[in-house]
């Protein structure tokens, strides 16, 4: 039977319930926003922009979002950092719906699905917000200008010939990808594809595209189940950061140094070791936080007016310089530059700055 | 001498307060004052009425999941079943096959998804429901892979991003439907036979086996009409997101069966009632939403609701071992 004491019981749990909720979001709130109260209104200078990366738990997306942050900062803007706990567009939406409930003047994006944000981004523009993506494009009709790391088809074309030269011209290749619908890792694909057409790498044969969904544990099954399934594998290409270092992990416990070669786009930091330890040779990347700083300026610069996000349109995106957007498919796209090489000779160098 | 045993426990009011779903109306009003106070975006009709848009594609299947557990099983296929048919009707729609009839054939895919479930759960009694949807949970998703090749599939005609993004007058489409949904789910659950069965089954299987209830045929129907709904899901969804992929619908299981726990519905079987879970939908989905307005980072958001379930189960806990 129910007793007073059970009364009190339920009444006080559901009290500290409460409380213990507030407390947590309130201490949220702090660290990540700290003058939301403060600027309520948007009738100030002070403009929000927004940036919202893959997934959390990404070294990679984090220095891309710093670079943004630091660039919103230094122009007196504020800044918004989200991405979600899971790498899906679902997630994504949700977190545009609760931006344009908040007013922002800009998104910066990095998609997770090419096509699937296009409703939830047209509607953010139809409310007047700038959206721009980053890194991972979202398609043409559902932003205004994407921010590329590097020129596609050299990422692509790159990595083929530097694998090429690692395993002397012959012999399988497998790449491990990040999700099968990034569309950045499918356009190298492609590239590297196009580049395996060259009569120069006719005995290289591109056996499997595996994908470990840029979750560390995934990558490393797949790479081990690449080993399995290929005996004679001769190289792996692994263009996303978190497939790169999972493929070196299992190289260098499985003792495979020299038998089964490395590269793809790493971060220095999570691959120096690798490197240093000659499981990867060489391997490139662009610097994450020149796409974020990059996405800055170019969400300024839309807030501005300066540009629209039609081809030919140029501005100055502060330290690098001037750019201009060019085409890209039926969309516009503003290219950094040229992917890295990472090696022996440099790594020490770079693996403490990102 | 004659003794009466009532069918109806005798009215008490405090009885009747001190039901969990009145704890949930109070937590949920709690959470939307919270939400009110941390954000001066919160209150506003068009945000709030755009933010249930973002998660009642889910809350489909939460309805007949409650079923399913109150018959103390539990159905983690969903989620596969969701992208199956999704991904079934955006393969015959490129196929060339009117959007009407891919539809109606999405529709037919998740009724059977979910009969096969209820048939192989009753014909293979040794095998326990989480078992069985294990298996199908990864043969449905299995299946999507082979259709779709881990591509996207989309371009679907106009009207069939209103179901995702419509509005009937000021309120959206998506939640007409959900309401409809909810109202014969909740009299199908509280107010037939049916329902009567349902929670005789979940309470003692063989007692209601021999008391004449049709158990395998009660079993079959709820999992089917689980499989009918992850369906329904699969549609808004794929709406809302204007292109359907195998990994889409991610996941969703377990949120769909957070949201039932946390209303109070018993993992143990035959506890548990529609309303606490239709109102702990609408408590998580606007919790994320607040916590999103002010921009709390995703793990903490999982802290969060993390928190709020492990009280969900504690508290009814505390309950059970009270009244028995």
């Amino acid at each position: 039977m129910k007793s007073k004491m059970n009364v009190k019981k339920m009444l006080l749990t559901s009290l500290v319930l409460l409380m213990s909720l507030s407390l947590l979001a309130a201490c949220g709130s702090n660290s990540t926003n700290k003058d939301s109260t403060s600027n309520g209104g948007s009738s100030s200078d002070k403009k929000k922009h927004a940036i919202i990366f893959k997934n959390t738990g990404n070294p990679y997306g984090e220095k891309m979002m710093q670079g943004f942050e630091q660039v919103i900062t230094e122009l007196g803007h504020e800044a918004i950092l989200k991405a979600p706990d899971q790498p899906t567009a679902e997630a994504q939406i949700a977190m545009i719906e609760e931006l344009i409930a908040q007013k922002v003047d800009s998104i910066s994006i990095a998609a997770n699905d090419n096509d699937a944000l296009q409703p939830a981004l047209k509607k953010a523009m139809d409310r007047g917000i700038k959206v721009l993506s980053l890194d991972s494009a979202a398609n043409a009709q559902s932003r205004m200008v994407h921010v590329n790391q590097a020129d596609p088809e050299r990422i692509g074309r790159t990595l083929i010939s530097g694998i090429a030269e690692m395993i002397g011209g012959e012999g399988q290749i497998a790449i491990l990808s990040a999700t099968s619908q990034a569309t950045n890792q499918n356009i190298w694909i492609e590239w590297m594809k196009k580049e395996l057409e060259d009569p120069k790498y006719a005995k290289i044969e591109l056996v499997k595209v595996a994908y470990g969904d840029d979750l560390r544990d995934k990558s490393v099954s797949e790479t081990e189940a690449l080993l399995k399934s290929y005996p004679d594998l001769k190289g792996i290409i692994a263009p996303t950061t978190v497939g790169i270092a999972a493929a070196g992990k299992v190289l260098t416990d499985k003792g495979l140094k020299g038998k089964v070669q490395l590269t793809g786009l790493g971060l220095p930091s999570e691959m120096a070791e690798y490197i240093e330890n000659g499981v990867c040779q060489w391997m490139y990347l662009w610097n994450p936080i020149d796409v974020g700083e990059l996405a800055g300026h170019t969400a300024e610069a839309l807030v501005k007016g300066t540009i629209t996000g039609k081809v030919g349109d140029k501005f100055t995106a502060g330290g690098l310089g001037e750019m201009t957007i060019v085409e890209d498919g039926d969309g516009t796209q503003i290219m950094l530059g040229d992917p890295y090489k990472f090696d022996a000779s440099n790594i020490a160098e770079w693996k403490d700055v990102y | 001498m004659q003794r009466v045993i009532a069918d109806k426990q005798a009215w008490s009011t405090k009885q009747f307060f001190l039901q969990w779903e009145w704890i949930l109306l109070v937590v949920f009003i709690g959470v939307n004052i919270m939400n009110m106070y941390l954000s001066p975006y919160y209150m506003d009709f068009f945000n709030l009425r755009d933010a249930t848009m973002a998660f009642l594609d889910k809350a489909f299947i939460v309805l007949p999941m409650v079923f399913v557990m109150i018959l103390a099983d539990i159905d983690i296929s969903v989620a596969s079943t969701v992208a199956l048919s999704s991904v079934v009707m955006a393969d015959l729609y490129q196929r060339g096959v009117p959007m009407e009839i891919a539809v109606v054939i999405c529709l037919v895919v998740g009724t059977a998804c979910g009969f096969v479930n209820g048939l192989l759960i009753v014909k293979f009694k040794e095998l326990s429901a989480v078992i069985v949807t294990l298996i199908t949970m990864i043969l449905y998703r299995g299946i999507a892979y082979v259709i779709l090749e881990n591509q996207a599939a989309g371009n679907f005609p106009e009207w069939f991003g209103y179901l995702g993004w419509g509005y009937v007058g000021e309120i959206p489409f998506i939640m007409i439907v959900f309401i409809a949904f909810a109202i014969v789910f909740g009299l199908l659950l509280h107010k037939t036979t049916f329902g009567k069965h349902v929670y005789a089954i979940g309470t003692n299987p063989t007692a209601s086996r021999f008391s004449g209830i049709p158990v395998d045929r009660v079993k079959i129907i709820v999992f089917t009409l689980t499989g009918f709904m992850a369906a329904v899901t699969a549609l808004f969804l794929t709406s809302k997101m204007g292109s359907t992929r195998p990994n889409i619908a991610n996941m969703y299981e377990l949120e769909v069966i957070a949201m039932a726990v946390l209303g109070g519905v018993s993992t143990a079987g035959g506890k548990g009632k529609m309303i606490g879970a239709i109102i702990a939908i609408f408590l998580v989905g606007l919790l994320r939403y607040g916590l999103g307005l002010i921009n709390v980072n995703a793990q903490l958001q999982l802290i969060i609701i993390g928190g709020l379930l492990i009280a969900a189960v504690a508290l009814t806990q505390v309950k059970r071992n009270k009244s028995a």
